[in-house]
């Protein structure tokens, strides 16, 4: 009995050990000199005149502003959903056995993932001097419809087309990395019970490689949704383009660009909301309830840093 | 049901040759099993169970034999010149559905509730309707004892839970026969009995089942037939009360001391035999 005080038979009955935390200077003086600098960037904010409150104000609300803001947001909602439908493809693509199929994934995702979006944004854009007409028919045989380049590729075109193929380059690995990420057994025991391959991607792998797909997806769409700004190379009306073309009038270009930066801002904190609750979603039957579980906000990992005074307590054993 | 039909084994596996590269996993195995027959394959690890359970459904492809069940080739169709031609996805993955598999891992839907994982490939591959597909679920979940967990997610269930939703998963497209893949491996020892009560039941009401075991206890019980792997050979194979008890190779002897050194062998329910 000497050797161990608590048995089946016999509840432990421990006394709450009270101990005082360690000290830590180290976390006063990191927390002390951050606030410092907080405080002084805070400072300047305000006593700054350069900034421009009011007519960040101002324009913060603009029907141009909004419109600019609409126009983003339309085409990284678009381009997104080009980037995902089709970066699905792609991944089911590279991972087919028939050789010729996963190499042109394997060559698109190459390609695209290559060349600067930038770039991109501009061989779509000037399309029409390489192929001044596009036809719809049969390959090397007859077509059957034409249009103008030039007409059919408007700034919109090719910004959705620029912005969603680069997308689809970035997405297509994600998806492959999903499905290659849900267990073997599952692939096995719907063949074993005679479901056919589309069948079993689309009803068991599919759905659990979303657990895996969605958190780099967040991150993807809020980096579209940056890399739209690239757009207003293009002359295309978006959010950036559009206070653009305010401070070109009124050579009021801080306050503007703050404006953008604060619209930005609050979208992508939006979509990091949104995020969280679609993984908490989706996160159902991944054997930790509410999915993204013991991950904390920002806010609660800042509460948590405030030092416990609360005195460590286990069983003690004599 | 005629003679001929009567004397038709459900499973037949004739001269099976596979290999995994340069692995020869098996030589030359010869296996049926008749209706309502039980046979347990025993044998250690890597000697070819596994793998022989996987060609039978094509889960794996076979390099020389032939293997049918109810007399249609796995994964081949016999062409009037009498030469093989492989099946397409689509028809390997219809025959398939007459055979149930159970892993050892259980491998359940894991984003799917138990009820939903049943009837899943009924109304899926089969095309039975929801209402019915869900009645018979409830039906099978109800005799593997779990009646009440039809809208647990599969890691709520503890191993020996989610092995009976397996069985119950695979029964549900009423297979003609059952193979089942080291079913209770996989479990703690105090739940091996609950996979094992279910597949005896099963045998009792004469379903045909073919199961890589080392559970000796339940394959003395139940098995019509004992086939000890080795290297990819039937070393031997007999009644189980033959294998198990009176051994004529030395290699077979050897096997089960080794087993019988980790578990109380004349238990009715050993649960500690794994090899």
């Amino acid at each position: 009995m000497s050797v161990s005080q608590t048995t089946a038979d016999e509840p432990a009955v421990g006394t709450p050990l009270r101990a005082r935390p360690a000290r830590r200077p180290g976390r006063w003086i990191a927390s002390a000199v951050v606030l410092v600098v907080v405080a002084t960037f805070g400072h300047t904010l305000v006593v700054n005149p350069n900034f421009e409150w009011p007519v960040v104000g101002h324009y913060f609300g603009s029907s141009l502003v909004l419109t600019g803001l609409l126009r983003t947001l339309e085409v990284t909602g678009i381009s997104m959903l080009l980037g995902i439908v089709l970066g699905t493809v792609i991944a089911v693509m590279r991972l087919s056995s028939t050789p010729i199929v996963a190499t042109a994934g394997w060559a698109y995702v190459w390609i695209f993932r290559s060349v600067p979006l930038l770039v991109q944004l501009l061989v779509w854009y000037n399309l029409a001097a390489l192929y001044p007409r596009l036809s719809i028919g049969i390959p090397f045989g007859p077509a059957f419809a034409h249009v103008d380049a030039n007409h059919a590729i408007t700034p919109f075109v090719a910004a959705v087309l620029g912005l969603g193929l680069h997308e689809a380059a970035y997405m297509a690995e994600i998806v492959r990395a999903g499905i290659l990420g849900v267990d073997r057994g599952q692939t096995e025991a719907a063949e074993a019970l005679g479901m056919h391959r589309m069948l079993i991607l689309r009803r068991i792998v599919l759905p659990q490689a979303l657990r895996l797909i969605i958190p780099p997806t967040g991150n993807e769409t809020i980096s579209t949704l940056k890399g739209s700004s690239l757009v207003s190379v293009l002359s295309m009306a978006d959010l950036l383009y559009s206070v653009q073309i305010v401070y070109s009038r009124t050579f009021q270009t801080i306050p503007l660009l703050l404006v953008a930066c604060l619209w930005y801002l609050a979208v992508t904190s939006v979509l990091g909301i949104g995020q969280y609750y679609l993984e908490r979603h989706v996160g159902r039957g991944s054997g930790r309830p509410g999915g993204a579980g013991g991950r904390r906000g920002p806010l609660l990992s800042l509460l948590r840093m405030r030092p416990s005074r609360r005195a460590v307590s286990y069983v003690a054993g004599p | 049901m005629t003679a001929a039909q009567m004397s038709q084994p459900v499973v037949s596996v004739r001269e099976v040759h596979k290999a995994f590269g340069r692995l020869q996993v098996l030589r030359g195995v010869t296996v049926s099993a008749g209706k309502g027959e039980v046979v347990c394959l025993i044998g250690p690890s890597g000697s070819g169970k596994s793998t022989l359970l996987r060609c039978i459904n094509h889960l794996e492809h076979i390099d020389a034999g032939e293997i049918t069940v109810e007399s249609q080739l796995v994964g081949y169709r016999r062409q009037a010149d009498g030469r093989l031609r492989e099946l397409t996805p689509r028809e390997t993955a219809r025959r398939r559905a007459r055979i149930g598999m159970v892993f050892q891992q259980f491998n359940l839907f894991a984003h799917l509730t138990v009820l939903q994982n049943v009837i899943e490939a009924p109304t899926r591959v089969l095309r039975v309707d929801r209402k019915t597909a869900i009645a018979h679920a409830r039906t099978l979940l109800d005799r593997v004892g779990l009646g009440d967990k039809g809208d647990a997610r599969p890691w709520q269930l503890s191993g020996g839970q989610q092995q009976r939703v397996a069985i119950a998963r695979a029964l549900a497209m009423r297979p003609t026969v059952m193979l089942f893949d080291e079913p209770t491996s996989a479990l703690d020892p105090e739940l091996v009995g609950e996979v094992l009560d279910v597949m005896r039941g099963l045998a009792r009401e004469g379903m045909t089942m073919i199961v890589a075991t080392h559970e000796m206890g339940f394959a003395r019980e139940v098995a019509d037939q004992v086939v000890f792997l080795d290297g990819g050979v039937i070393v031997e194979r007999g009644p189980a009360a033959q294998v198990l008890d009176h051994p004529g190779h030395q290699r077979t002897r050897q096997f089960l001391a080794s087993i019988a050194g980790r578990g109380d062998l004349s238990a009715a329910r050993p649960t500690q035999a794994r090899a």
